[in-house]
């Protein structure tokens, strides 16, 4: 990423009960997502960066755009920067019919092109069948679905989503996130998103900022930050790495598929994947173990050989995080520490790891 | 039996629906950026002018009629102004009924509106920022319509409550047949002239419309599913 590109953010903002002081270069394409516990001022980060929040003192920069430089006296008012923000509530005009909410940007915004963009988002959030109900009338899933469609129907250069998914229940996330997913695939599109589910972080990130008490804790490309054991991204149950992979063979008798990715091969449930399909898997930490010889008598049926490259602490002081290197991947297992005493295993030592269980994210 | 409404009665009538008509149509022009400026503000005024747009509410008609008549007679601040611009003095006329009505009704219009802005909260305000829209244009499209019920409740009671007033009128309009002279006063100077039959016809159309006049108030709340005022 080169410094004119993406977005670029210098932000102090005081608060009664915290403090925003963030310096980030995030890049121009793909998801960040803003992780962090709440009250780390990950929405007061978004709200700065749209202009709905102003800060003491900040840079907000996207590629050529100055939105805000106090150094030279800049600021532009948010309804003159190209930008869609999803709010965590949708948020329709619930006087207006769905397809009056989804013109009522792209009017404003005047740029060519913008029927087929419409259309385009139409088709790309599956509300085609929506249009001339009352926006009132939506179930939380759809009304989001809208939201996210009107903003994108504007063709801005940046997205905003503020944990777009936190107001709905478990069934209607899972309804959404293969939305966002096509979004990022198929948009050219940055997207700055937050929130604080690790499913959301695995599923959609490319980029990953950690935000602690309005700082920033680690900023970088998630499948490496997911993949460290000195501080990792994501602490206690959930850490783990994602691998991208590709389906290279169907067992039709056991109903599995077989991924391969850069470093070793892994069966996986079959989900009706077609051969050839690119997935994004996820290993939790917890579900590797580490064994000096491969074993066979055992249920595990993933079995990856590896090298430790890496031992730190864990949350609790009886286990710790070992970092396998696996061919061009990284695993993250955790084991307690007296079993890495047992197997006198340490770093550079070639082990295998075996996988409990692999989740297909996409 | 002689027709129950004289011609002086439908003069009255006719005068008093004028009245709130205009009353209500001013304070809609008026109220509507007060009470925006006071659901948004976040200035230290808002406490103190919030009062002072209440003040109305509390204080007997007739102590506002009284300042009121003071204020447009001829040695008065205002009576002076209007007399410099040659619009002679407004007590006694139509116009100083209006701007005594219109001062009188102020809380009635601006509370349910203040209300619907406040109720709406922030979000649908920033959302239309984040799509384009200046200041003015979110007002317009997106903050008084969905404030709408707020409006609708504050014309009807600034209506209603203009057709009610008696205090204000008496004193600063002096109850002149054809020209200041309401329901509500004319129902006075039946009753004071012992012609109950004219008054009960009157006194009764007041409290028919009164009550037409809640019932559509409760339909509308009905319908927008809020608590306005």
């Amino acid at each position: 990423m080169s410094t004119t590109d993406g977005l670029r953010l210098r932000l102090t903002l005081a608060r009664k009960d915290f403090e925003l002081n963030v310096d980030l270069a995030l890049p121009s394409t793909g998801i960040t997502v803003l992780f962090g516990p709440s009250g780390s001022g990950k929405t007061t980060l978004l709200r700065c960066v749209a202009g709905l929040e102003r800060p003491a003192k900040g840079l907000v920069r996207l590629g050529s755009e100055l939105w805000q430089d106090d150094t030279r006296g800049v600021y532009v008012p948010i309804w003159q920067r190209d930008l869609g923000f999803v709010f965590q509530e949708a948020s329709l005009f619930e006087h207006l019919k769905v397809q009056d909410n989804l013109v009522y940007g792209l009017k404003r915004s005047k740029k060519p092109g913008a029927q087929q963009a419409l259309a385009r988002a139409i088709e790309l959030l599956g509300i085609g069948h929506l249009l001339h109900r009352d926006s009132a009338h939506l179930s939380g899933g759809e009304k989001q679905r809208v939201a996210i469609a009107r903003a994108l129907a504007t063709q801005p250069r940046l997205l905003l989503l503020d944990e777009p998914l936190a107001a709905l229940d478990f069934a209607r996330r899972h309804d959404i996130l293969p939305w966002l997913e096509r979004m990022r695939d198929e948009l050219s599109m940055p997207m700055l998103y937050i929130t604080h589910s690790t499913d959301e972080v695995a599923r959609l990130a490319d980029h990953l900022v950690v935000l602690d008490k309005g700082c920033v804790k680690v900023s970088g490309v998630a499948q490496d930050l997911l993949a460290r054991v000195e501080g990792p991204a994501i602490v206690g149950e959930d850490a783990g790495v994602v691998l991208r992979g590709t389906v290279v063979q169907r067992d039709a008798v056991w109903h599995l598929a077989q991924i391969e990715f850069p470093g070793g091969f892994l069966w996986v449930r079959d989900a009706g994947m077609a051969i050839g399909k690119p997935v994004r898997l996820r290993v939790l930490a917890r579900d590797i173990s580490i064994t000096v010889h491969e074993t066979r008598d055992t249920s595990i049926q993933n079995h990856i050989q590896g090298q430790i490259e890496a031992i730190a602490d864990d949350a609790h002081p009886s286990q710790a995080l070992v970092r396998i290197r696996c061919g061009e991947s990284i695993l993250l297992g955790r084991v307690t520490k007296r079993a890495i005493d047992a197997l006198n295993v340490g770093i550079g030592d070639a082990i295998w790891a075996q996988v409990k269980s692999v989740a297909v994210i996409e | 039996m002689n027709f129950p409404l004289n011609r002086d009665a439908w003069e009255a009538i006719v005068l008093t629906l004028q009245l709130a008509a205009s009353a209500t149509a001013v304070l809609l022009v008026l109220a509507t950026p007060l009470a925006w400026w006071l659901s948004q503000t976040r200035s230290g005024w808002r406490v103190p002018i919030g009062a002072l747009v209440t003040l109305p509410l509390v204080l007997p008609p007739s102590v506002l009629g009284f300042y009121l008549l003071v204020a447009m007679g001829p040695h008065g601040p205002l009576g002076q102004v209007t007399q410099a611009l040659g619009w002679g003095v407004l007590s006694f006329t139509f116009t100083g009924l209006l701007i005594g009505s219109v001062i009188f009704s102020l809380p009635f219009a601006v509370q349910p509106m203040q209300n619907a802005f406040e109720s709406m909260g922030a979000r649908p305000m920033e959302v239309a920022f984040s799509l384009r829209a200046s200041p003015a244009d979110a007002f317009f499209s997106v903050a008084l319509p969905l404030a709408r019920p707020g409006l609708v409740t504050a014309a009807i009671l600034t209506f209603a409550h203009t057709v009610g007033e008696f205090g204000v009128v008496l004193m600063i309009g002096g109850n002149i047949p054809g020209k200041t002279r309401v329901v509500s006063t004319q129902i006075y100077g039946h009753v004071e002239a012992m012609e109950y039959a004219q008054a009960h016809w009157l006194a009764g159309g007041m409290v028919a419309f009164s009550f037409a006049v809640l019932l559509a108030l409760s339909m509308v709340r009905k319908r927008a599913r809020q608590v306005l005022l």
